[in-house]
């Protein structure tokens, strides 16, 4: 119970400290953020659009990770696992993708651009909705559990390529990005200490709120399952895990 | 093993002969798809990249209008089984796949044909980059259509699926070779070039391995 009270402190922090501390040319009270050319107010969008690409990444990888186990074991634990993981990268997904297509708009002056990275997340969201037009599409649990295992690895080991081609294919945009000179590597030059706290802070905040949901999530999904098979009632719609 | 996978690709291509559903479906859809472009087209010239752009389009749908036949054809006639117990997983992929390279191969070089027929701006400068491409292309574009459709036949959701679970898959192969069939009109030099061979090739070996290490899971039910 501890914890929920200290991660909802936590979170509640670093949502007020992100958007009400004011940007500065020169920092000098603890509270100040510091001026990035290029960037400017547009900026403080780290603390809420790094953490949520951050956790799709990560949801993506955990997803793939449960899915190799359940073909490696055959335990349908591992799938829910699996399944709540690529549920909740979807939701982190779409969050990063409109929080940095908002950010464009003010940032880029459009809310598309194809940026590399845009295009990545793109195919990222793509595997996941195909994922789940996979998995809705068969009844039987087991072969869903391994068909869908199955796809998620296929997917997983095309993403790196689109890692080395896209900076080929199309200049980056994105702050980080190789050839960025004014506003790139940001989180080691540009940040003062105060704002990497805080950008640190919210990537632990949001890391844990990750796992808590996936915690309830996987659960929920073995408790009805369990339940499914105790009353004999069958899945029929072919949804859930 | 090769030995049954030559039968097992002889028996598919005697029975596709038989019924030819699939060469005239393609042969159709080939026809369908480029007419449709001309129409939209008009008179108008295009330039050179979008005419390399709409090569690819043409062919990743003709491939999902036609390559999950493969696997759904064996779902739909029930035998499914009685393969499962005369071969190996990895001995039916492999005629699997061999057929489905022939059909991709022959549809390829038609839609190349007709469209340095039919487009202006089809014009290639560095001939054996463009062969390259095109060959190493259709293997990738083969060996993850074949891996997809053994998915499809065992989910049994025939039609819209197929490339939506495609799509993603495909999705750098189609980028890099787009990126070099226009590198071959500009008559780029191999050299410049290397970095998105490499691409493509390594794109083909992680495929082939990985579709053969997890087929054994979707095949045994």
């Amino acid at each position: 119970m501890i914890w929920k009270i200290f991660l909802f402190l936590l979170l509640a922090f670093v949502s007020i400290a992100g958007i009400a501390f004011p940007i500065v040319e020169k920092p000098a009270a603890w509270y100040e953020f510091p001026f990035i050319p290029g960037l400017e107010e547009n900026a403080k969008i780290i603390f809420f659009h790094v953490p949520t690409a951050w956790l799709t990444v990560i949801a993506f990888f955990m997803s793939t990770i449960f899915s190799f186990k359940y073909l490696r074991k055959k335990n349908l634990d591992d799938d829910a696992k699996a399944y709540s993981a690529a549920q909740l990268g979807m939701i982190f997904c779409i969050l990063a993708t409109v929080t940095g297509a908002v950010w464009a708009k003010f940032a880029w002056g459009q809310f598309w651009s194809w940026d590399p990275r845009q295009t990545s997340i793109f195919a990222i969201l793509l595997i996941y909705g195909a994922l789940f037009a996979l998995r809705s599409s068969i009844e039987s649990e087991d072969k869903r559990a391994t068909l869908s295992a199955v796809y998620s690895l296929i997917a997983f080991i095309t993403v790196p390529f689109f890692i080395f081609i896209m900076p080929r294919i199309m200049k980056g945009l994105h702050p980080g990005s190789a050839e960025d000179s004014n506003a790139g590597p940001i989180i080691d030059f540009q940040m003062n200490p105060s704002m990497q706290l805080i950008f640190f802070l919210s990537l632990i905040g949001f890391t844990i709120l990750y796992f808590w949901m996936w915690q309830v999530g996987y659960k929920s999904i073995i408790f009805r399952d369990k339940l499914n098979k105790q009353l004999i009632i069958p899945t029929g719609s072919g949804q859930g895990g | 093993m090769l030995a049954k996978s030559y039968a097992l690709f002889k028996k598919d291509f005697s029975s596709e002969l038989r019924t030819r559903y699939a060469i005239n479906s393609l042969a159709m859809f080939i026809i369908v798809a480029i007419s449709v472009i001309l129409f939209s087209i008009g008179n108008e010239t295009i330039t050179e990249s979008l005419t390399g752009g709409l090569f690819w389009v043409v062919i990743f749908f003709t491939a999902m209008s036609g390559l999950a036949r493969a696997f759904v054809s064996e779902e739909e006639r029930g035998t499914s089984l009685t393969l499962q117990l005369i071969a190996s997983p990895s001995t039916v992929f492999t005629g699997k796949l061999l057929f489905n390279v022939i059909l991709v191969f022959c549809m390829n070089i038609v839609i190349a044909i007709l469209y340095s027929a039919l487009f202006e701006r089809f014009v290639v400068q560095n001939f054996p980059l463009f062969v390259l491409t095109f060959v190493l292309g259709n293997i990738g574009l083969a060996v993850s259509s074949t891996i997809i459709a053994a998915i499809i036949a065992k989910a049994g959701a025939k039609g819209t699926l197929y490339p939506v679970l495609s799509f993603p898959i495909l999705l750098p192969l189609i980028l890099t070779c787009v990126q070099l069939t226009l590198s071959s009109f500009d008559g780029t030099s191999f050299d410049e070039a290397q970095f998105e061979l490499a691409i493509v090739v390594g794109y083909d070996v992680i495929m082939l391995t990985a579709s053969y290490m997890l087929f054994d899971f979707i095949w045994k039910d």
